[in-house]
């Protein structure tokens, strides 16, 4: 089953992490092609923030400004370690699905620093908002995630994923799942969920960023949002589970193919604003997911 | 030896929260205070879980009470600030003590 | 090894901490009192407690970021751009919190600790679980009581608008009238 890989792994974790987001804005560059004037791709546009000189603004927090976009991207690294690739996982941690959970809770403390730290309004709004949506979409997700917990008997994610070999979880836990990606949009403020950077505000959290902390946070959301969809394979999709294909093979594929629906709804949904998501989390996806949950219990305890 | 380095700790913490729970004029702040010393609590529990009785659940559950304890504090805490300041424009303990002018 | 990192993190837990009253900036005061969190939960996490110090990370930073708004939405200083001190009394809360320390170090260092009872479990989550669901059922009821009772006065004690404000003097609108509407048609 899923074995501990050796230490000198984290990198390569890290690398198929970067190539994976790579690869998603790569895609988003060519879905966006036809509408926007296009930046260029994300290699030439990675190389032109580098040597791109920082902005700096009056009074700014600058110790706090610069730890924003670095918790984004180091938190998107840390939660993929426990995420197994095939047969491998960087870390068989017992408590991995917290784990994930709480690696994708430091992308609040990271944008709302972002937000801040320039002293820029429109930051600050943005970072205000990020907050206001982070409390409306985390609920659903722990309940997710903990619905997923349950079904497996386990908080170890190779014990979810050996739970998944008659049935994915994604069949018996629908609910949960869109739960959980609807979460993954949010906690990559992505897709319906980028009023924390929208036009509206000049940018939002990264309104005074420049150089190499815009790379950073723009890298971040991206490391993010393929995190997400990383961890959703093990959690609902079973993992390296499947025929012909090696299990490394099958994990990379399953986790480009959600990658790829998550960037593919990016425009094709407009942006919500954070209160009435709030509300249609609060009363809709709130009570949808803990009757996923009670289902799932009974499974659990009927079996 | 460890025990005693984990309770020192635990010690140095809440007693860098009661300075802070004390001194402080601001509500907030002294509830920044109070959270340092449940930390201790939380401490202490975990060191006295592992370094005496293992075999027995009671110093886990003490951490989970003192989590919950902190989460409590804080909503309470800052739903009075509200409530104070909605009344009376004020978030300093000293001035919240003033008899209304 | 193990003792390299204990140290480290406790030092840098202390340090955070008393940074927490010591910085100007409200923003920083703030993310202090999360660093001593973080420190803390690494130590809890080397005896052998994950789900706690995961636990732990997970509760501290989204209550932080929590408090970060609070914090300057009542500070008179948030950004910290000038000095400022607000406390009364600081020389004896200094000498209380010092005479604090030195009973209990040198009751810590002192008291003869007895020697461990009973080995570890082998899934030390398995065995908290167990508790709260099983012998310990009782804590776990007044937890979920106390939050629930804590939600509630919350509510009651930070929102100004009541019932009438929303429903109307009779109590007989259909639709609440609130100031900022809701997402499910509302």
């Amino acid at each position: 089953m899923i074995e501990q890989a050796p230490l000198w792994t984290v990198p390569v974790a890290g690398a198929v992490l970067l190539a994976l987001a790579g690869g998603a804005a790569a895609l988003r560059g060519g879905l966006a092609a036809g509408r926007a004037s296009g930046a260029g791709t994300p290699g030439a546009e990675a190389a032109r923030l580098l040597v791109q000189q920082r902005r700096s603004t009056v009074a700014a927090d600058r110790l706090l400004w610069r730890l924003g976009p670095a918790a984004v991207c180091v938190a998107a690294t840390l939660a993929v370690l426990v995420v197994p690739l095939g047969r491998w996982t960087v870390w068989d941690s017992p408590v991995g699905v917290v784990w994930f959970n709480a690696m994708e809770v430091v992308v609040w403390a990271g944008l709302w620093l972002t937000g801040w730290g320039a002293n820029s309004v429109w930051g600050l709004v943005a970072g205000y908002r990020f907050l206001a949506q982070g409390l409306a979409y985390e609920l659903p997700h722990m309940f997710a995630l903990t619905t997923v917990a349950l079904g497996a008997g386990s908080l170890r994610v190779g014990d979810v994923v050996a739970a998944q070999s008659g049935l994915w979880f994604v069949v018996w836990m629908p609910v949960a799942f869109v739960a959980y990606l609807v979460a993954a949009l949010g906690m990559a403020f992505w897709g319906p969920f980028d009023a924390p950077a929208q036009a509206d505000l000049a940018g939002g959290v990264g309104a005074e960023l420049s150089g190499v902390d815009a790379l950073l946070l723009r890298a971040g959301r991206y490391l993010m949002l393929t995190a997400a969809a990383a961890f959703a394979v093990p959690a609902f999709l079973g993992g390296g589970a499947g025929p012909l294909l090696p299990a490394w093979l099958w994990s990379l594929v399953k986790t480009a193919a959600v990658l790829t629906l998550l960037v593919w709804l990016r425009d094709r949904l407009p942006t919500v604003r954070m209160d009435r998501f709030t509300e249609l989390s609060w009363v809709v996806l709130l009570p949808a997911t803990l009757l996923q949950a009670l289902l799932v219990a009974i499974v659990v305890l009927v079996r | 030896m460890m025990l005693q380095l984990f309770l020192l700790l635990a010690a140095a913490l809440l007693a860098i929260g009661l300075y802070g729970a004390l001194s402080q004029q601001s509500i907030v702040m002294i509830m920044m205070g109070i959270e340092l010393m449940v930390n201790a609590v939380i401490v202490a529990g975990a060191a006295s879980w592992w370094f005496l009785s293992p075999h027995r659940p009671d110093g886990q559950v003490l951490v989970v009470v003192a989590i919950t304890v902190m989460a409590v504090e804080m909503a309470m805490g800052f739903a009075v600030t509200t409530a104070i300041f909605r009344a009376r424009d004020v978030d300093m303990t000293d001035m919240a003590a003033d008899l209304k002018k | 090894m193990q003792l390299v990192v204990f140290v480290v993190c406790a030092v840098g837990a202390v340090a955070a901490g008393a940074a927490v009253f010591w910085v100007d900036s409200m923003a920083r005061a703030t993310f202090a009192l999360l660093a001593s969190f973080l420190f803390v939960a690494v130590d809890v996490l080397l005896l052998d407690l994950a789900y706690l110090g995961v636990l732990i990370i997970l509760m501290m930073i989204m209550e932080m970021v929590v408090m970060a708004v609070f914090m300057i939405m009542y500070m008179m200083n948030p950004a910290g751009l000038m000095p400022m001190s607000m406390v009364h009394n600081r020389r004896g809360s200094l000498a209380i919190a010092v005479g604090t320390f030195l009973v209990l170090a040198a009751g810590i260092l002192l008291i003869h600790w007895p020697t461990r009872r009973g080995a570890p479990p082998a899934e030390p989550t398995r065995q908290l679980g167990e508790a709260l669901m099983g012998s310990k059922m009782l804590v776990m009821m007044v937890l979920g009581l106390a939050l629930f009772a804590t939600m509630v006065a919350t509510v009651v004690l930070a929102q100004h608008r009541g019932r009438y404000h929303r429903y109307g003097d009779e109590l007989d609108r259909r639709a609440p009238d609130d100031p900022i509407r809701g997402g499910v048609g509302r």
